[in-house]
């Protein structure tokens, strides 16, 4: 490999892919794209299913802004960036309902969701408009799957707990239940996410002890 | 970063309107004949679902000629209308419209020697439609089987309703009171007494679908009470 070409899987590249995981993690660290994490988590499934749609949107919409970062004029950006995030997420939403009937109907609301995720955006302005399109390919994975695993572990906490059950099957055996285990129904409600994301920052922080802020006094 | 002209920036949206409009349309047209053919293919599904028999797709169609015998449509007084496809009623201009004025569709549906009367239903659930199928035994009064779905609602609170384990609890509810009055079914936030015959539990988190159900079944099928009347009348 030429010394001036960067090659693909670079230590820098790979940074971009592996850093939103933890240390810039899009939730838990930069606490965006709450909204969605607190209303689609309530089941395993759909957590999935909005994780893997998220970074296929955030993946081609990064590429596709940054093979166009030098025409876009910069006043009218934001509208640009709406608009690719927009049509895709249309155009995925068109494919399930062909395809994947069952599927898209089990999604409803959420794909149309996708378009608001506050994450996409940021990553498009942030790193897409002033980087080449494959580091921006990463990035867009990197971050997409960083939302992903959080909203993974909190919908198979709510579900394990709100209902009993994981991915639709019973877990919690039914003798648990006739000796007075219950669901707890307040980990279905939204404030429970807040809870449990709350819970992860926590024990990612303990974990990782450089994301801890100096102490203000 | 460079500036750009307000010309430049016009011909820029212009064509990024027009590509985007383009594949946007050519993509849904291409699609439409497919989504169509699964809405369809859903649409009996669910209806094969009221009467508890569950189909994939591929053999969605064959089970629907294979159970549902008949359908027809009627009006509010319970005469038959003809040259009505009871499939193709859309059911979302006509619950808009006063009970007289209703063209009301039944399906009939044929399990072992068992008749049973399906009527669709849809109503409002709190953030879109919802709707389903209601299946009667030939008693015009016992549940046999129901099916609900929904467009939006809210998945692990509101979408509850369209888990088999929340349309089961309809089966063997009655929609006639033992005085032959029309009560429906409630759907009752914090549970129904056990064994009430004309109440089920509503789904905790999902109140406001919930209380759509109740409405949504106590509006449509309250159109189709003299003819259910009728036929009850008929019977005895």
């Amino acid at each position: 490999m030429s010394q001036d070409k960067e090659p693909l899987f670079s230590a820098k590249n790979m940074r971009l892919l592996k850093e939103p995981l933890d240390d810039s993690n899009p939730i838990t660290v930069q606490v965006l794209g709450i909204c969605s994490a607190l209303a689609i988590t309530v089941k395993l499934e759909p957590s999935l299913v909005m994780a893997l749609s998220v970074i296929f949107v955030m993946a081609v919409s990064n590429v596709v802004v940054s093979l166009l970062r030098a025409k876009i004029p910069p006043r009218i950006r934001i509208i640009v960036q709406l608009t690719v995030i927009a049509s895709l997420v249309i155009l995925v939403d068109e494919f399930l309902a062909a395809f994947a009937y069952e599927v898209s109907q089990q999604l409803s609301v959420f794909v149309g969701l996708i378009i608001t995720n506050c994450i996409i955006m940021g990553r498009l302005e942030a790193f897409a408009l002033g980087n080449k399109p494959w580091p921006a390919f990463l990035d867009g994975v990197g971050n997409a799957a960083g939302y992903g695993v959080i909203l993974v572990i909190v919908g198979f906490v709510r579900e394990l707990f709100g209902s009993g059950t994981i991915w639709g099957y019973q877990v919690i055996p039914e003798t648990f239940y006739s000796v007075g285990y219950e669901n707890n129904g307040l980990f279905i409600l939204p404030p429970m996410a807040l809870i449990t994301v709350g819970i992860i920052i926590w024990v990612q922080r303990y974990r990782n002890r450089k994301l801890i802020e100096e102490r203000q006094i | 970063m460079k500036q750009f002209s307000n010309t430049y920036i016009f011909i820029f949206s212009l064509l990024m309107v027009v590509t985007v409009a383009t594949i946007l349309s050519v993509v849904a047209m291409q699609l439409q004949p497919m989504q169509k053919k699964n809405i369809e293919t859903n649409k009996k599904q669910n209806i094969l679902l009221s009467l508890n028999i569950e189909s994939n797709k591929d053999n969605a169609l064959d089970q629907y000629d294979k159970y549902i015998t008949d359908s027809y449509v009627i009006n509010s007084e319970g005469e038959r209308l003809e040259g009505v496809d009871a499939f193709s009623v859309d059911l979302s201009k006509e619950i808009v419209k006063p009970f007289e004025e209703r063209r009301l569709p039944i399906y009939v549906g044929t399990v072992g020697d068992s008749t049973q009367y399906i009527i669709p239903i849809r109503g409002k659930g709190l953030w879109g439609p919802i709707w389903g199928y209601i299946a009667l035994k030939s008693d015009y009064n016992t549940i046999y089987g129901t099916n609900f779905s929904h467009d939006s609602e809210t998945p692990g609170l509101g979408a509850e309703i369209a888990t088999r384990q929340f349309q089961k609890q309809f089966i063997g509810k009655k929609i006639f009171n033992e005085e032959d009055e029309f009560v429906s079914v409630d759907v009752v936030k914090g549970g129904a007494p056990s064994g009430a015959p004309h109440a089920v539990d509503g789904v905790s988190g999902g109140t406001i679908t919930s209380k759509g159900v109740d409405s949504m079944l106590e509006d449509v099928i309250g159109a189709y009470v003299p003819y259910l009347k009728e036929m009850r009348n008929k019977k005895s």
